[in-house]
């Protein structure tokens, strides 16, 4: 059984905590001592029903305010999959929440409510899903109940969606009619809108296809911790342990070692008391070269025929997550996998307009903006861009004054 | 082969494995929470797999309320001995009789609030700048938002609204002296993931997981284990029963379910049927809607 990271994502009152209460009841996920404390709660629909939006709301200040202020993880499985959904914020202040929400996301929906269509909020997640790569896009055209489950407020609501996704870069986009309310197409397909020929929202989330294309994946894999147990039976012992971002690793595959560029060749791979003779993505290993190399945490081992650029100018897409302004003269630090070096934004190339999609020049750049940067490293990072390997294509950054994680990258291209 | 062939479970352990070796990689004095329930002893498997044949770069610390089933704490000792690993255990009893926390009175008394000040005392004796938890956010709503690297203050204080942005699989452990970071390296396994993942890797548990008689009362519609830590009245009526415990806390906090279970098979079935999660049993969550939200941000594991 395979396993789907997915995030909702919606403007406040669109319905996605009902969304996802209403997957959660359809798949028979929600236990009895919890419904029991759904019955208690004085939140009940104006029908009198259940609230299920109050099973993600976890935190005292959005229960009083009846909104999603941080990411919520919720987690169910039916006989073909697991599920991880990210419930995120719509709220723009809480956009930052909603980047973390989605960036381990293989698959977003984006809910639209049918009364209003596409809104500016629909452009800004769509955008952000765009950004981050999102293989996969489902969008939920919400609360069909309340416009008489008609096909064409839906037709025409796809139609201006479609308008928008050319301007996007989205890979492969499904349009659902639902109520989340009523639970039309959630958990089965509704007799109420028999003009729609698709699966229900569950059926997709359980058969949408997740395997990555392989051929864009080079092996790649940074050093978290050289195991050295440096005991008389292993003296010689020396591990470099780290998860396989991308790619394969075979035994007798020629090895790079970045930044230094050493080479030698992978002797073996250990996975605890096992020595499979591949590495793929996901795994967490432990490898040996055959020569003595100085490698420590921070380095990047590579297949040698697989090379990532190296370099210390980069031009990536920033998404700026604090309350403090970006200062391009103060000295950041980036972080790269297991990599940490300081850093500075020598450029602001454009800041993006997301509700319209026009791009702005401007100097500065605030909470939740986002646009187009050149970062300049103290460091090389051995990286590739984030369109073509997503796990090597991104880094975070961390301001040394608080140390608080204060922006995301996406790297695009090298700049020197 | 491609990422979506690793099969659920070696997903989970890949993910955790380098949660644990980005803690050993970020911090100078880490150290692994144990409390001898399973979460935390899948922790422990989840250690071996990061860092041997090497030792573990952190020590085990198990906070004592002094009100451990015995089961538990010879599990302790047991798996200390087999691993050749630190040790450290700090006391509720010694904060009691410092004068540094009250021992609360009354029919539903429980050690459970007290055991985060021997906790905050603890992290700031050893100067740990990281502690390694067995927490999975399925377990209570409050939880489902917690980080995987969660900062707490120098007061031990979680800040639900005040926290840093988490992205893919990057966790940032940069803090100020004073600070530390609560790490959950199992934050997206589910109750049942963890009982699977034992079963698959033959991991011995304490006793008191399987199904078993013992002395029980019934409060407040729970069945607690009779024993010298529970207050009891002459209302208090003793039975014997067959029974098992879904989590392992404190005697007096924790309660049994009746079960047949006497086999890891027998209890995932009974799992996977269950109608009530796995707090259901606790009592401290059921104090008021917030419960565990409250004691999180007083800087409760």
């Amino acid at each position: 059984m395979n396993l789907l990271k997915f995030l909702t994502c919606g403007s406040v009152d669109d319905g996605k905590s009902t969304l996802i209460g209403r997957l959660l009841y359809d798949t028979d996920s929600i236990l009895e001592d919890q419904l029991e404390a759904l019955q208690r709660s004085n939140r009940k629909n104006d029908d009198g029903t259940i609230d299920l939006a109050i099973l993600t709301d976890g935190l005292k200040a959005e229960r009083e305010q009846g909104i999603t202020i941080d990411v919520a993880y919720k987690y169910f499985q039916t006989e073909k999959r697991k599920f991880i959904i990210a419930d995120t914020p719509g709220h723009i202040q809480y956009t930052r929440n909603m980047v973390t929400g989605a960036s381990n996301a293989g698959l977003a929906i984006i809910l639209i409510d049918a009364r209003k269509g596409v809104i500016e909020q629909t452009i800004r997640h769509s955008f952000l899903v765009s950004m981050l790569e999102i293989p996969h896009v489902m969008v939920a055209i919400n609360k069909m109940d309340m416009v008489d489950y008609d096909e064409a407020v839906f037709n025409k609501i796809v139609d201006d969606y479609k308008a928008l996704t050319t301007k996007l870069h989205l890979h492969d986009v499904r349009y659902i009619p639902v109520s989340a309310l009523r639970g039309d197409n959630i958990g089965s397909t509704s007799d109420r809108t028999a003009w729609y020929k698709g699966p229900s929202l569950l059926d997709y989330l359980e058969t949408v296809h997740t395997d990555v294309n392989e051929d864009n994946n080079v092996a790649r894999m940074p050093v978290q911790w050289v195991v050295r147990p440096q005991t008389e039976e292993l003296h010689d012992y020396r591990g470099y342990a780290g998860k396989v971002l991308s790619g394969t690793f075979k035994v007798n595959d020629s090895i790079t070692v970045l930044p230094s560029g050493f080479t030698s060749v992978l002797e073996r791979i250990e996975v605890f008391d096992k020595t499979p003779e591949a590495a793929a993505a996901g795994m967490s290993v432990t490898l040996h070269l055959k020569d003595e190399i100085d490698i420590s945490r921070g380095d990047v081992l590579v297949k040698s025929s697989e090379l990532p650029h190296v370099g210390q100018m980069i031009e990536a897409d920033l998404c700026w997550m604090d309350t403090k302004p970006l200062d391009p003269s103060h000295t950041y630090l980036v972080q790269h996998n297991s990599k940490v070096t300081r850093c500075r934004i020598s450029e602001v190339l454009y800041k993006m307009q997301i509700n319209t999609l026009e791009k702005e020049f401007s100097e500065d750049f605030k909470l939740n903006d986002i646009g187009r940067i050149v970062i300049k490293t103290a460091e090389p990072l051995a990286f590739d861009v984030y369109q073509k390997n997503k796990a090597n294509g991104r880094a975070i950054i961390i301001d040394t004054r608080t140390n608080v994680t204060v922006g995301a990258l996406m790297f695009r291209a090298a700049a020197d | 082969m491609s990422r979506a062939k690793l099969d659920y479970l070696d997903e989970l352990e890949a993910e955790a494995i380098h949660i644990m070796r980005e803690v050993a990689g970020q911090f100078e004095r880490p150290a692994l929470l144990f409390s001898g329930g399973k979460d935390s002893i899948t922790l422990v498997r989840l250690a071996e797999k990061a860092f041997r044949p090497g030792k573990f770069p952190f020590p085990l610390v198990h906070i004592d309320t002094g009100h451990n089933f015995q089961e538990t704490i010879q599990y302790r000792d047991d798996m200390i001995a087999r691993l050749g690993e630190k040790l450290i255990v700090g006391y509720v009893q010694d904060d009691i009789d410092a004068g540094r926390v009250v021992e609360q009175t009354g029919k539903n008394a429980s050690r459970n609030q007290l055991q985060t000040v021997t906790l905050l005392n603890t992290i700031a004796k050893y100067e740990f700048d990281a502690c390694i938890g067995g927490a999975r956010r399925d377990e209570e709503k409050a939880r489902a938002k917690e980080r995987v690297f969660s900062v707490r203050d120098e007061f031990g204080q979680w800040n639900p609204k005040l926290q840093r942005p988490e992205l893919w699989d990057l966790y940032n452990g940069k803090i100020h002296k004073g600070e530390n970071v609560r790490v959950f390296p199992i934050s997206n396994w589910t109750e049942l993931d963890v009982w699977n993942y034992i079963r698959r890797e033959g991991i011995a548990l304490p006793s008191i997981y399987f199904a078993h008689q013992r002395d029980v009362i019934t409060r407040n519609g729970q069945l607690m284990a009779a024993s010298p830590f529970l207050n009891m009245d002459e209302e208090d009526v003793v039975e014997r029963k067959t029974v098992r415990f879904r989590t392992v806390g404190d005697m007096s906090c924790t309660a049994a379910v009746e079960s047949e279970a006497f086999e890891i098979d027998n209890i995932i079935n009974e799992i996977s049927a269950s109608r009530i999660s796995e707090r259901g049993a606790r009592l401290d969550d059921k104090v008021s809607e917030a419960a565990m939200e409250d004691r999180k941000k007083g800087g409760y594991f």
